[in-house]
């Protein structure tokens, strides 16, 4: 087993639907450590862009190589969609599911869950359907089942999109908490205040192209494009 | 008018003397039934779940001939059984003919397409929710089938209660296969038939009332079960 999957070494790596480029091509390396916030407007591909650096979309060129062996990677790394996807079970049982499908007892797995039940403060709400439960306590729990496993990283696809600012400051301590552990986070946002807060390094996609790839200080502070500049202050990009 | 409230006496008659006639032909309706039901569950739900997951080559065709045979009509059914079950056919030699267990074939030929038809629609709904996290979470097939049939279970009863709607009102197909022998192979409906063509209406209309208070009653006891499992667990 290696310590841990990263870097990540994307090259020439392009993913087209039906004659159409949504993303790509791209070239990209993502350091063992940081947190990566993907921003562009609506369209420019960061959900695609996400899914394909996880592996699940088809690359139409190129290659997404993690550092290990295939069949370890892929349980090494954590989604969570944008609209968080519930399982029909109890809260208890949603988080203990990517347990259950490896080798852990089924007393560590419920242990497990409560302790992240706790820190989602959601210990109340073990045994109710994961489905009745609000957006934001919905995010939290689809985070606390996606860090349950231990992933060396963590995608988000703009996690606080859909919820109010109590709720975003909430998720926002459970990734700084889990960025502190030493997991790798790259996630989406188009919230220019969140990208500021918790970002270490930006990428900025534009039509499914990388325009820029720079440390957060920088990108903030002097855009390197015309199309990064007229994206913060807030035009509106075609 | 006068011959349904005949039905409903002879009906009344029947229960309250705990006709041991009755009692066995309705032991026996609800025994070939079950098993039939089991049987066709065991089969049809997890093929519902492999139709809604795996991309196989005939996946499509497959779903077509399923629903297809959702109207096979059952007499047609009986027949068939009935030649692969008499002295000349290949498995004459089982001497399962006239016996409860070729009903049991049979009924299980009738309700497999219905069963799984329903729960391939309802896992295809599921499957489409849950998709992108048991791809994400690196799921084996087999795993994705079984948390489709656990998280869908309660859809997979319904599409169970519909077979054993079905099965438990067949009577073409059992006829044929079963040949209603008293003692042996006679079901309600079979003997529903049978009085219904000797003139016996009261006592025809009577059986008739037991089956539909048996469907229901097993339909009820079904749900309670559920509604109590829902109102335990949430
Ligand atoms: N499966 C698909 N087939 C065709 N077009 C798609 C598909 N998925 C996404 N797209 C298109 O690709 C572009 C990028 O989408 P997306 O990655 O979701 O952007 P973003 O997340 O930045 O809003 C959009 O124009 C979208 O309509
Ligand atoms: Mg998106």
């Amino acid at each position: 087993m290696v310590k841990t999957i990263l870097p990540l070494e994307i090259s020439n790596a392009s993913v087209r639907r039906r004659g159409k480029t949504l993303v790509g091509p791209v070239d990209l390396i993502l350091a063992e450590k940081g947190f990566t916030t993907v921003i562009g407007p609506n369209g420019a591909g960061k959900t695609t862009l996400l899914r394909m650096m996880h592996g699940i979309e088809r690359l139409s060129q190129g290659t997404v190589t993690w550092h290990g062996p295939n069949a370890e990677v892929r349980g090494r790394q954590a989604f969570v969609f944008q609209s968080p996807i519930m399982m029909r079970r109890s809260v208890r049982d949603n988080l203990t599911y990517p347990l259950t499908l490896g080798k852990t007892p089924k007393t560590e797995a419920r242990q497990q869950a409560e302790d992240w039940a706790e820190r989602i403060n959601l210990k109340s709400a073990l045994n109710r359907k994961a489905t009745v439960l609000s957006g934001g306590e919905r995010q939290k729990l689809a985070i606390a089942r996606a860090l349950i496993r231990k992933p060396d990283i963590l995608f988000l696809d703009e996690p606080c999109s859909h919820l109010d600012g109590r709720a975003t400051r909430e998720i926002e301590e459970l990734l700084q908490g889990a960025h502190e552990k030493g997991i790798r986070i790259i996630m989406s946002t188009h919230d220019m205040g969140q990208a500021k807060r918790l970002a270490s390094e930006v990428v900025f996609i534009l039509k499914g192209r990388i325009h820029e790839f720079s440390p957060a200080d920088a990108f903030f502070d002097t855009p390197g494009t015309n199309e990064a500049k007229a994206f913060l202050s807030g035009d509106i990009l075609e | 008018m006068t011959e349904l409230f005949e039905g409903l006496k002879a009906a009344f008659l029947l229960l309250v003397r705990l006709d041991a006639d009755l009692v066995e032909i309705t032991l026996r309706s609800l025994q070939v039934t079950l098993s039939a039901l089991v049987i066709a569950s065991a089969i049809a739900l997890p093929l519902g779940a492999i139709l809604a997951v795996r991309r196989f080559r005939f996946r499509r065709a497959t779903i077509a001939v399923l629903n297809a045979l959702m109207g096979l009509p059952p007499v047609v059914v009986g027949l068939c059984v009935y030649v692969m079950f008499s002295r000349s056919g290949p498995f004459g030699v089982l001497g399962l003919l006239f016996t409860p267990t070729a009903m049991i074939i049979a009924q299980v030929i009738i309700i497999v397409p219905l069963i799984a038809s329903i729960a391939h629609q309802s896992l295809r709904d599921l499957w489409a929710e849950y998709h992108d996290l048991l791809i994400s979470l690196n799921t084996t097939q087999r795993q994705r089938i079984a948390t489709l049939l656990w998280d869908g279970r309660r859809a997979l009863l319904t599409a169970s209660l519909a077979g054993f709607g079905r099965a438990i009102g067949e009577v073409g197909a059992i006829m044929v296969v079963g040949g209603n022998i008293d003692h042996a192979t006679r079901v309600l409906t079979t003997a529903i038939a049978l009085e219904t063509g000797k003139g016996n209406f009261a006592l025809a209309l009577g059986l008739g009332f037991i089956l539909i208070a048996l469907a229901i009653a097993v339909n009820f006891a079904i749900h309670w079960l559920t509604r109590t499992e829902v109102e335990g667990r949430w």
